[in-house]
């Protein structure tokens, strides 16, 4: 059922480095405080600009660093004020422990990750080994595919956090979404206003009876604490679902834990984070007319891993094609692919599973490229295989 | 410095503490904590508490005082506390106090609460050295404590930035050809200072009604101040923890700790100590530093004595060029 | 999924609350008296009410006896959790204070 979209829009040819930036004014942030990284520094030029110009609700303090970023959102957070930052690659691992610190503490906020290889060697371009590193740190971590998704997930990125009390971290592709100027659909600074209200302001460092916050557990509570985090974010997937339902109702646009496409009757799927499942999409046709049998999933979600709507939007393919831009150095398959094949094995299911490492470091990927890996996958061969591929050439 | 970082109206006045009648009786620290017993940080902590005017929001990093008041789930902290980590707290508190800014804009807070960081030698001299600069840099409004028992404690006894020449740690003993630490101590109230903040200055917990005064003076400014507290450990520098206020101020009477503040960029000594006492007093009575008084290690006390002088002379020299300034 | 008794699996309940925050003071219920070795004696004959012994105890374990007023206040100690580092003895310029050793209950 189509729903009307109830709010005027603003049509801008923005980049999602703008688009992110815009969506944090726009959500009432009270406190950014963030530190230049490549590919992420647009949106914290962009904050500076809008606090320079009053366009800027909140206060922007431009730290010395990513670590002391996250931990002045924490310091932020732990007042009940409402805080953003962002960063990439180098600055995210630097800011590693903190991570762990403002889930532990059951803070909200939202996070934008330009997502970025990590050194050695140095490189500036675009993949996931960055959020990867850090997909234990507790967060709750959604992935978006253009601009536009980066710009509503930021937003609906307020909601899902203050209402379950977990930092949130919006994973965009590095110069790939951050860096390219696309249409983007822009709701009005009062309808995102309405839309995220104001924080709730729990159990505060400044409420008039004094708490302690961020307490020493020794080993008879520091277990309690940790089953807490991971009971939060496993009952955080109702809160999600209920957030990108309320905001499909206000902009038309549906999000959910999972993006299929043509993958009711596929027999080979390509399993993806991030822009290239664009690209996957757009091969899928051509594929299929080859006589393989195609489809594609996307994950909007990465935690909490959304393994039932996965497996339900999978259930009639024999291969899964599951695409890593990270690796998982000695372990048996890369991330995605690890979660992947964990979910089969709880549904107790076997398929053939291809687990792809691509697209490291900037690597290109084009359509011809995932239909050579579709046309691979097709054939018959072992239950699990693991390799890397380099993509960029034409056929 | 930004010029909001002025001295506020009226408050100079009564930022000197006279007499003990006069500071606040209702504790802001429970017992119950967890601090060896004689535990000088734990007298700073209780100090400069009391000395201030209205309960403080405290920021606490890593290290003695956080973990011997905050076993979950018994706090002692009877004011708003939070930990984060070791590194931040500087970092934590620009947070806090930016936050507290934009929700006082909003209405939804009445007005901003003062901000006191406690935090060790190893959290400000060493590890939070960078976001403790960034934060002075940026002007926020805290008072920033550094008690300083010239150790890491809290993991044994280990060498930091702030352990004096000579002094025994279990990182830096003394054997046939270490006297114990080999460099001096970093001067952090000069890389403060030099952030050309509005206030900073040292203190000892043996002297409180200095040390509650520029607790007062300190918070009375719309900017960041730093107070560098000395604050003896009975445990690492090895002496009866009966004596914990009877070291620091011995630290104080033979110059080993000199106590004196940059106002405005203007060094003044606080307490002028025209008559010192023989550095061996300080030493003697403590553990770390015993070994100096043996004849094989003459040359090392020298050392130590020559700097304790050039330090001095050092305070006095930019107390004197900044007079009147 | 089989079904698997949930209840079966060890575990114990135990309240807290989510990140770990407490209200503040709660230290008070942990009693440190028995670290203390030899315990401070107030003589309140000599006791002049300077509250230096007050304010050089780490704990508080010295409770002033007058928290109303703001001239001098006597002082008692808290014996539950006095740990008797004895600096309240050495700071005390009448000498109100006595460290009595702790008798050795059989």
């Amino acid at each position: 059922m189509e729903v009307q979209q109830r709010v005027e829009m603003k049509k801008v040819f923005i980049t999602g480095d703008d688009a992110v930036a815009h969506a944090a004014r726009q959500s009432r942030v009270d406190l950014v405080a963030a530190y230049p990284i490549t590919p992420q520094t647009v949106i914290v030029e962009r904050i500076a600009d809008f606090a320079a110009n009053g366009e800027f609700e909140g206060e922007f303090v431009a730290v010395e660093s990513e670590h002391s970023a996250m931990s002045a959102c924490i310091g932020g957070a732990l007042t009940g004020a409402r805080v953003f930052t962002a960063t990439a690659s180098q600055g995210l691992a630097f800011m590693h422990e903190m991570l762990y610190a403002a889930s532990g503490l059951r803070l909200p906020m939202v996070m934008a990750v330009a997502n970025r290889a990590l050194n050695s060697p140095l490189n500036i371009h675009n993949d996931h080994s960055d959020i990867m590193g850090s997909r234990d740190s507790g967060w709750i971590l959604l992935f978006a595919e253009n601009a536009e998704e980066a710009y509503d997930r930021v937003i609906q990125g307020f909601r899902i956090s203050e209402a379950v009390n977990l930092p949130v971290a919006v994973n965009l592709d590095g110069f790939t979404l951050t860096h390219s100027a696309e249409v983007v659909n822009m709701l009005s600074d009062e309808a995102v206003g309405a839309f995220v209200g104001r924080p709730p302001r729990r159990n505060t460092l400044l409420d008039k009876e004094p708490k302690s916050f961020g307490m020493m557990a020794l080993p008879d509570t520091y277990q309690f604490f940790k089953e807490d985090q991971q009971r939060a974010i496993e009952g955080s997937r109702q809160a999600i679902l209920a957030v990108e339902r309320e905001y499909g109702e206000l902009s038309n646009r549906k999000y959910g834990p999972i993006k299929a496409f043509r993958a009711e009757d596929a027999d080979v799927v390509m399993i993806m984070l991030g822009s290239y499942a664009g690209t996957a999409r757009a091969a899928v046709e051509a594929t299929r007319s080859e006589g393989i049998r195609a489809g594609v999933v996307s994950l909007g979600w990465y935690r909490p891993f959304p393994a039932d709507e996965l497996l339900r939007a999978v259930e009639g393919a024999s291969t899964l094609l599951v695409m890593d831009r990270s690796v998982s150095y000695g372990a048996i398959a890369h991330p995605l692919a690890s979660d992947v094949m964990a979910a089969l094995y709880r549904a107790g299911i076997r398929k053939r599973v291809v687990n792809v490492a691509y697209g490291l470091g900037g690597r290109w990927f084009t359509e011809d490229d995932a239909r050579r890996l579709f046309r691979y996958a097709s054939k018959p061969g072992p239950d699990f295989e693991s390799f890397f591929y380099y993509g960029g050439e034409s056929e | 410095m930004s010029s909001d970082a002025v001295r506020q109206q009226g408050e100079a006045s009564s930022a000197q503490v006279r007499s003990l009648f006069e500071v606040e009786r209702r504790e802001r620290l429970a017992p119950g904590h967890r601090a060896c017993a004689g535990c000088g940080p734990m007298i700073a902590v209780r100090q400069i508490l009391q000395a201030s005017q209205e309960d403080p929001v405290v920021v606490n990093a890593t290290g003695c005082v956080e973990v011997v008041t905050s076993v979950y789930p018994e706090t002692a902290w009877l004011v708003p506390w939070a930990h984060v980590a070791f590194e931040n707290s500087a970092a934590v508190t620009s947070g806090v106090e930016a936050a507290m800014k934009a929700l006082v804009r909003r209405g939804e807070l009445d007005k901003e609460r003062p901000v006191v960081v406690f935090a060790g030698d190893g959290g400000t001299f060493d590890i939070g050295i960078q976001a403790l600069s960034g934060a002075l840099e940026r002007g926020h409004r805290m008072l920033y404590v550094c008690y300083d028992n010239e150790a890491y404690m809290n993991t044994g006894i280990q060498r930091s930035g702030a352990t004096p020449y000579g002094a025994w740690t279990t990182t830096s003993p003394y054997g046939k050809i270490w006297p114990g630490k080999r460099e001096r101590k970093k001067d952090i109230m000069g890389i403060v200072a030099a952030h050309g903040i509005p206030y900073a200055a040292t203190a000892s917990i043996s002297h409180w009604k200095d040390l509650m005064t520029k607790v007062r003076k300190a918070l009375s400014y719309d900017g960041p101040t730093f107070l560098h507290v000395y604050a003896p450990c009975n445990r690492g520098w090895r002496f009866d923890p009966s004596l914990t206020v009877e070291v620091a101020k011995r630290a104080v009477e033979t110059r080993f700790f000199p106590l004196y503040e940059v106002e405005g960029g203007r060094y003044r000594i606080t307490l002028p100590v025209t008559k010192p006492r023989p550095l061996e007093d300080f030493l003697s009575i403590q553990g770390r530093f015993r070994h100096l008084l043996l004849p094989q290690y003459r040359e090392a006390l020298e050392t130590l004595k020559r700097m304790v002088d050039e330090q001095w002379e050092r305070i006095n020299r930019m107390a004197a060029a900044t007079a009147g300034s | 999924m089989s079904d698997v008794d949930v209840k079966s699996r060890p575990k114990v309940a135990m309240q807290l609350n989510p990140g770990g925050w407490h209200e503040g003071g709660s230290s008070v219920e942990y009693l440190t008296h028995d670290w203390r070795l030899e315990r401070p004696v107030v003589n309140l004959d000599k006791c002049v009410g300077c509250m230096y012994c007050w304010i050089y105890c780490p704990e508080p374990a010295i409770v002033l006896l007058d928290r109303e007023s703001k001239g001098p206040s006597k002082v008692k100690v808290d014996y539950d959790h006095c740990k008797g580092c004895g600096i309240c003895a050495q700071v005390c310029p009448t000498k109100a204070i006595d460290m009595v050793p702790e008798e050795v209950k059989v």
